[in-house]
């Protein structure tokens, strides 16, 4: 009976501490990060897959106009990269983690397009704490998420999912990366998909 | 009966006093964490470090007055802005006779791969070494601190260690902080 209760004291223990999110937050954002927990690692079926084009869209940028896929195709590989939401935890460090591969983004000839569901108020503030990003940051608020509903990465909560889609020239998905939301996609899995775009 | 439901209820307690006990970033006058690392790959990071070859070791382990140690992210917009900063520490350090061989400065790259702490270091041309923690245990172990995040570690020739130095964020003109660090570690 002890040896019951001891396992049950373990398994207790673990479970608790199963929900504890790692993330090492910037002091750029100066504790203005909201944690949302742990939450479902995917929440959507995706509506496209490797192989097929990719869905056309226009979106507003954060730094004016806007911005639509169809502008690179025939002249670059494009990285989507939706992020769930501004302000919370891993979001607020993936983005600027892109800023030191750009030189490996132009070795593969490939522009990055970010993307969140929040609107341009909140993104502006937002990146602002990232410093300079060097791709442009898109708004898929209004109609809300429907690029990502598009692409099938909207979640049940209207946020969307941590994805990663690789276009190459042609418009063609290459590689698609739709990330547990809790955790950040390692740089070098990125740098791997890129490395095999059609030269 | 009464074993078990206390028991139980020290199941519920326990992630709570882990939570308390982790969650607080080390302070001056207190012993340092016992940070264990992996030898360093490149062989100028295990001369710089005086560390072994092979296997691991831990920090108070390396034979240096005072150790350094910055927390950061490689995705942290801070820790990439104060990346200038640090090297200029670096190199001030290794410059003054006085000091060079006395004070070390090591990173530890909280939730980062060696790839992504191999892209940093190449990127800002950073001359010590960084280590990268990609399941968070050191990052944990110092009290999931924001980053960048600095702690100074004094160390005894009796072998005894003390933090002298924990705080958050940058610390601006390198000099200064130069100075401020042989103050507070009491570096002759």
């Amino acid at each position: 009976m002890g040896r019951v209760a001891y396992c049950m004291v373990l398994v207790l223990a673990a479970l608790s501490l199963e929900g504890a999110a790692a993330l090492a937050a910037s002091e750029a954002f100066k504790g203005n990060i909201y944690n949302p927990g742990v939450l479902k690692a995917v929440d959507s079926v995706l509506k496209v897959k490797t192989g097929d084009r990719a869905p056309d869209f226009t979106l507003p940028a954060v730094a004016g106009g806007t911005v639509s896929l169809s502008r690179f195709l025939g002249k670059k590989n494009v990285v989507l990269s939706f992020v769930p939401a501004a302000w919370t935890p891993v979001c607020s460090d993936q983005w600027p983690g892109y800023n030191l591969v750009k030189d490996i983004f132009d070795e593969h000839d490939t522009v990055l397009l970010g993307i969140s569901v929040d609107n341009i108020p909140t993104l502006f503030a937002w990146t602002n704490q990232m410093g300079t990003l060097w791709f442009p940051v898109l708004s898929d608020f209004w109609p809300h998420g429907r690029t990502a509903d598009r692409y099938g990465v909207l979640r049940s909560d209207g946020t969307s999912e941590r994805a990663l889609f690789v276009i190459d020239k042609k418009g063609i998905i290459r590689y698609i990366d739709v990330h547990d939301i809790n955790k950040r996609p390692k740089l070098e899995e990125l740098v791997k998909a890129l490395e095999n775009l059609p030269k | 009966m009464k074993r078990i439901m206390w028991l139980v209820f020290l199941a519920a307690l326990l992630p709570g006093l882990i939570a308390y006990t982790a969650v607080r970033p080390p302070e001056p006058g207190e012993k340092p964490p016992e940070i264990v690392l992996p030898a360093p790959s490149d062989r100028s990071d295990r001369i710089y470090l005086g560390a072994p070859r092979t296997g691991f070791f831990y920090i108070s382990d390396l034979k240096i007055p005072v150790v350094l140690i910055e927390i950061l992210s490689i995705y942290c917009p801070y820790c990439q802005k104060e990346a200038p900063n640090v090297n200029k520490l670096h190199e001030m350090i290794e410059k003054d006779p006085g000091l060079r061989g006395k004070i070390k400065i090591i990173g530890i790259g909280a939730g980062n791969s060696s790839f992504e702490t191999a892209i940093f270091r190449k990127k800002y041309g950073i001359p010590f070494p960084i280590f990268p923690d990609p399941d968070f245990v050191i990052h944990q172990q110092v009290g999931e601190v924001r980053t960048p995040y600095f702690i100074g570690v004094r160390n005894r020739p009796d072998g005894s260690s003390r933090i002298f130095y924990s705080n958050v964020g940058g610390f601006g003109d390198p000099g200064a902080f130069l100075d401020r660090i042989k103050q507070l570690s009491d570096l002759k």
